[in-house]
């Protein structure tokens, strides 16, 4: 049964220090962990609540909900909260910050002040977001295209951009502290080898965002300032040129979208090996692949502008790139299949995440090769057909990952195991929900839906009202763990050091951690995924 | 080198050494890396920026020599001969500060100050020409003083707004970097003068002259491309 | 509510049927893919999973396995590629002797104009069976001209042309949308493209109040503007003979050689000094904010005919050079 166990407690990371000021001064990882969470899951159910009202608009084909510009801003809105205020910073941030020291045996990240002045300059960002939201928002599209953005609409474009901006010094300064991290606070005997895989895959992701965010910055400036100053950069009426800023932007934006998925493959290569109890299979190539994918990705952007006027044989080279970038991710797939190949798997929630994770990237990832095809892309492109791509992608994958982790490393955390019946079945609402939303969102776009239409031709509404039902499921999908997950912290039982006899440093320390992380620094003689010396755990306890 | 384990029962106390390092060379090692991450991020952000001169100057080449040759080219140059002695003091204070010298340190970060202050003073009163001319663009952007004086090479204002507009955007934004520069040294300033670094703690001096000599190269770049464009005599 | 329900759209031009016969491969390997892994992942979780007594074999790699699964997964990819590529090609390649339409978006509607002279506003009218070819410039944002039937899209451009190209094959009404977030009225910016058999078409642009074909229409404006003046066809003026010039290679004073086609001229009536002709003073007056789009794709057509007969079928290149 739960027990609000009354045991004296050991000092750990949440009991070291009460009150405000140690929490808003800390410069603990694992307390500035929390404090994103607490922040990331606030703009998620912000970006949220503007997905219901879309879907519930898109009931009908008429527009009679809301209005156009209404509409125009919510879509617009709640791209740029869910990518730059809850995608982009939620593993990192999160996990990341919480256990890139851990995984690597070191005390705390190497710029812990850093760390927490990235935290204060997401909630600087988050704040300048909100007043944009309160003072009328803006209607762009998260994309901000030109001359539209800069001379044509009336709404907070400057205030977005600026937020944003400010939220992309937040990630440069996360991704830096990750990269000197890795490299030099490593224990001794961890060396690059035997690292965990989440650690490749957050090395990947940091460089990402060290070499693409800058770039973002200065376009998203450069906007700012063509709108204020009414300059003619982007404007053709003043000589300058829309495709630039189409260029400028999506050298940033496309690898963005490794940012977001790179993380939480990493995730899912934790969980995998621990629920299958045996090593990863190919650690090389995972961790290469990850590398690969942070390299590639800085290649492709113009995929984004097949018809938007680029030549013929720049659209060629960028196909065919395209394809190459593909491959990476292709391998992890079958790499983590091959992992439970002879293994010996039980069904835990982040278990059950992992294996939704596998099966939705895959059919996101398959769906690019549609997009990367110039034939077809000129037909789906600015359609439903690649919302549906990307949020399989980004929902299905990445917000996926990121639940699994949550679930996987609450223990550790918070010192306490959330209800496993309740995880596999919110993880299974999360599911089905899932795909109620998207799938009719594929063939929407073959049909011919363009996105951002506020009202349709009335032969889309069947597909319409079913992914608008399924993304009522979704969302009962995701309030259950903020639930359970506030309720384990009261009521959940006490959680061992191990609770999964899960490979990693971070499980050889107590949970929740003490704030220096390791009573002694560790010394590292074993290979990474060394299921072979751990013992098989318990059975995972369904009870409340 | 660093990368290498370090032996556990090696800390040190020292009471610059932060707690989460076993060693100050972790510590050292730690903090230039982060700052050449960090400059690779301003190449990244300068970039963006280069990229887009890079297109303009291709296609409207007129524009953007006509509005090159209307930068005064002898104060741009005395701005550059200021940066480049800047990073002489600048890498010099790091060899004085490695060598415990500190009253030479203080000398040096403060004619440091001083180029940085000249420098930016320089760009003021470059930035305040181009306001007279009306070069600054905007609502009140006008440049048919250059329509008129080079009449052979058919100038389009708007054209020359993008030259102007990127002028300003990268001088300003490379002015904004000097700007926190000088308030860097200014800190490294005061903390020389209070004793804090040594022969075996300079780290703060060394990634501040990282910096500065950042800062100084965005510059020897800017200037060629935006002051040099075409100074040869016209036909 | 419930009365029409499509699931794929209708296929009303040669070009469907090629997009659509790559999407079903396409879907095909989808389908193959996503079951085989999903099947291989059911099997080992039920076959392996955890039983008493019973440990996992730990399986280090296998080069052989990793190298099979990068290759033959690109393998694959390149014929993709190379089968998405050539049918983008074909789409992006109008063919030579094509009805031509110009079309001006703007906020938010879509202004089309005949060869012939008529216009329209929010439709489309062609004949089935011809290939008709769209010239496209935006008055303000950037828009997107999309007929799914057709399977055809392309960014509409301020300051510049864009072209796609059709040949439809089932008479009938289509959709036409506009694809490019382009502000308030973004999804009320749609029409429809009317496909009839060439009698009825032939009916249709008899019918209306044509004022004239596009090119009289652009001689007219030729004349009010000035433009006979310096651009002479009986003897040398001060700007070049346009006769025939339409769709040949043009020698630039600064030694460039670039296609008069309808991007340059364009640009060389709304920004004269930009590509100067060889030979020529650059003395041409700046027409920027004195012609309307309406009456630069007049222009256009005008200079067009004037390199072919009187009955307009002239030697078009196939597409305005695009900027990088």
């Amino acid at each position: 049964m739960a027990t609000a166990a009354v045991t004296a407690e050991r000092e750990n990371y949440l009991n070291k220090e009460y009150g405000i000021r140690s929490w808003l001064l800390t410069t603990d990882h694992k307390r500035i962990a929390l404090l994103y969470l607490a922040s990331i899951t606030f703009f998620f159910f912000i970006g949220g609540f503007f997905a219901l009202l879309i879907r519930l608009e898109l009931l009908t084909p008429a527009g009679d909900l809301v209005q156009a510009d209404t509409y125009n801003k919510l879509f617009s809105m709640h791209g740029q909260v869910m990518i730059f205020f809850f995608l982009i910073p939620s593993i990192p941030a999160v996990l990341g910050n919480f256990l890139v020291p851990l995984m690597i045996g070191a005390k705390d990240l190497a710029f812990p002040r850093i760390n927490l002045l990235s935290w204060y300059l997401y909630i600087t960002a988050g704040l300048v977001y909100l007043h944009c939201i309160v003072m009328g928002g803006v209607d762009t599209g998260w994309t901000f295209y030109t001359p539209f953005s800069t001379a044509f609409s009336n709404t907070k474009v400057i205030e977005a951009g600026i937020a944003i901006f400010i939220a992309g010094f937040s990630s440069i300064l996360t991704g830096l502290n990750f990269v000197v991290t890795i490299h030099r606070m490593r224990a001794p005997g961890m060396t690059w080898s035997r690292l965990p895989l989440f650690i490749w895959a957050h090395y990947a992701t940091s460089i990402i965002q060290l070499l693409g965010t800058p770039v973002l910055a200065i376009t998203l400036l450069l906007v700012v300032f063509e709108r204020a100053f009414h300059l003619g950069i982007f404007d053709p009426t003043r000589g300058g040129d829309p495709l630039l800023f189409q260029h400028l932007f999506w050298f940033y934006s496309h690898p963005a979208v490794y940012i977001m998925i790179l993380p939480s493959m990493g995730v899912v290569t934790e969980i995998i090996p621990c629920f299958a109890r045996k090593r990863v299979f190919g650690y090389s190539a995972v961790a290469l692949s990850s590398i690969a994918i942070a390299v590639f990705g800085f290649l492709v952007w113009a995929h984004h502008m097949f018809v938007a006027g680029i030549s013929l044989y720049s659209a060629m080279i960028f196909s065919i790139l395209s394809y190459m970038v593909a491959i990476p991710s292709a391998i992890k797939v079958f790499n983590w299949t091959a992992t439970l190949y002879k293994g010996s798997i039980s069904f835990s929630t982040p278990m059950l995440y992992a294996f939704g994770f596998i099966g939705l990237f895959t059919m996101g990832g398959l769906t690019g090769l549609f997009l990367a095809a110039l034939g077809i892309d000129v037909h789906v492109t600015d359609t439903y057909f690649v919302v549906a791509h990307f949020h399989y992608i980004m929902v299905g994958g990445a917000v996926m990952g990121y639940l699994g982790g949550m679930h996987f490393w609450w223990p550790k955390i918070s010192g306490r195991m959330y209800p496993e019946g309740w995880g596999r079945l919110a993880a299974l609402i999360v599911f089905l929900g899932f795909n109620l939303t998207f799938f009719p969102q594929f063939v929407l776009g073959y049909l011919g839906m363009p996105r951002r239409y506020w009202q349709y031709p009335p032969e889309f509404q069947v597909l319409n009202v079913l992914s608008t039902a399924g993304s009522t499921i979704l969302a009962v999908g995701y309030v259950l763990p903020m639930v359970y997950f506030l309720w384990s912290m009261r009521y959940g039982k006490i959680a061992p050091d191990n609770p999964w006899n899960a490979a990693g440093l971070e499980w050889k320390t107590t949970s929740p951690p003490p704030t220096f992380n390791f009573e002694e620094e560790p010394v590292v003689t074993w290979e990474a995924y060394n299921y072979d010396q751990l013992p098989e755990p318990q059975e995972v306890s369904l009870e409340r | 080198m660093s990368d290498s384990p370090i032996a556990v029962e090696q800390h040190e106390h020292r009471p610059e050494l932060r707690h989460h390092f076993a060693t100050v060379e972790q510590q050292r090692d730690s903090a230039t890396l982060g700052m050449w991450l960090f400059l690779g991020t301003e190449i990244m952000f300068f970039g963006g920026m280069f990229c887009a001169y890079l297109i303009y100057r291709i296609w409207y080449y007129n524009e953007f020599a006509a509005g090159s040759r209307s930068l005064d080219i002898y104060l741009g140059t005395t701005n550059t001969i200021v940066l480049i002695c800047s990073s002489l003091t600048v890498a010099l204070s790091v060899r004085a500060a490695q060598l415990g010298k500190r009253g030479l340190v203080i000398i040096l970060l403060i004619l440091t100050l001083i180029f940085g202050l000249a420098f930016l003073g320089i760009k003021g009163v470059e930035w305040y020409d181009k306001y007279k001319e009306h070069h600054i663009p905007g609502s009140s952007f006008d440049a048919g003083d250059l329509v008129r004086e080079y009449p052979q090479l058919h100038i389009d204002q708007s054209h020359e707004q993008i030259y102007f507009s990127l002028y300003f955007a990268m001088t300003g934004l490379h002015a904004l970097h000097m700007i926190i520069g000088v308030g860097i040294f200014v800190y490294l300033l005061y903390h020389t003068w209070k004793g804090l670094y040594t022969p075996a703690y300079n780290t703060p001096i060394e990634i501040g002259g990282l910096y500065w000599h950042f800062v100084d190269i965005i510059w020897i770049y800017l200037f060629p491309l935006l002051y040099l464009i075409d100074r040869k005599p016209l036909r | 509510m419930f009365d029409n329900f499509p699931l794929w759209p209708v296929a009303a031009s040669t070009g469907a049927r090629n997009v659509d016969a790559l999407y079903i491969f396409l879907v095909l390997i989808a389908a193959f893919m996503s079951v085989a892994i999903f099947t291989m992942i059911l099997i080992f979780a039920l076959r392996y999973r955890r039983r008493k007594g019973v440990h996992a074999e730990q399986i280090e790699g296998s080069m052989a396995l990793e190298i099979t699964w990068s290759v033959v997964p690109l393998g694959i990819f390149m014929v993709i590629f190379a089968w998405g590529a050539i049918v983008y090609f074909q789409e992006r390649t109008p063919p030579r002797g094509a009805n031509e339409v110009y079309v001006v978006a703007k906020q938010w509607m879509w202004k089309l104009e005949h060869e012939e002279g008529q216009r329209e506003i929010n439709e489309l009218h062609v004949p089935v069976g011809r290939d008709v070819k769209l010239i496209m410039t935006s008055q303000d944002v950037i828009h997107s001209f999309y007929v799914p039937a057709f399977r055809i899209k392309q960014d509409v451009l301020p300051g510049r042309y864009t072209t796609a190209w059709f040949r439809a094959t089932k008479p009938g009404t289509y959709h036409l949308f506009c694809a490019e977030y382009c502000g308030s009225q973004h999804s009320g910016m749609i029409g429809q493209v009317v496909v009839l058999e060439p009698a009825q078409y032939q009916a249709w642009l008899s019918g209306g109040l044509a004022s004239g074909s596009m090119a009289q229409n652009g001689e007219a404006i030729f004349s009010q503007l000035g433009c006979p003046t310096c651009h002479r066809f009986d003897t040398q003026g001060r700007g070049p003979n346009l006769k025939g010039i339409f769709g040949k290679p043009v020698q630039l004073e600064d030694g460039r050689s670039v296609v008069a086609d309808e991007n340059y001229i364009r640009e060389s009536i709304l920004s004269p000094s930009a590509k100067v002709v060889s030979g020529f003073k650059p003395i041409m007056p700046v027409f920027q904010g004195l012609v309307s789009e309406e009456q630069l794709t007049a222009l256009v057509a005008y200079i067009k005919s004037l390199s072919s007969g009187p009955s307009g079928a002239a030697s078009t290149p196939t597409e305005p050079s695009a900027k990088p």
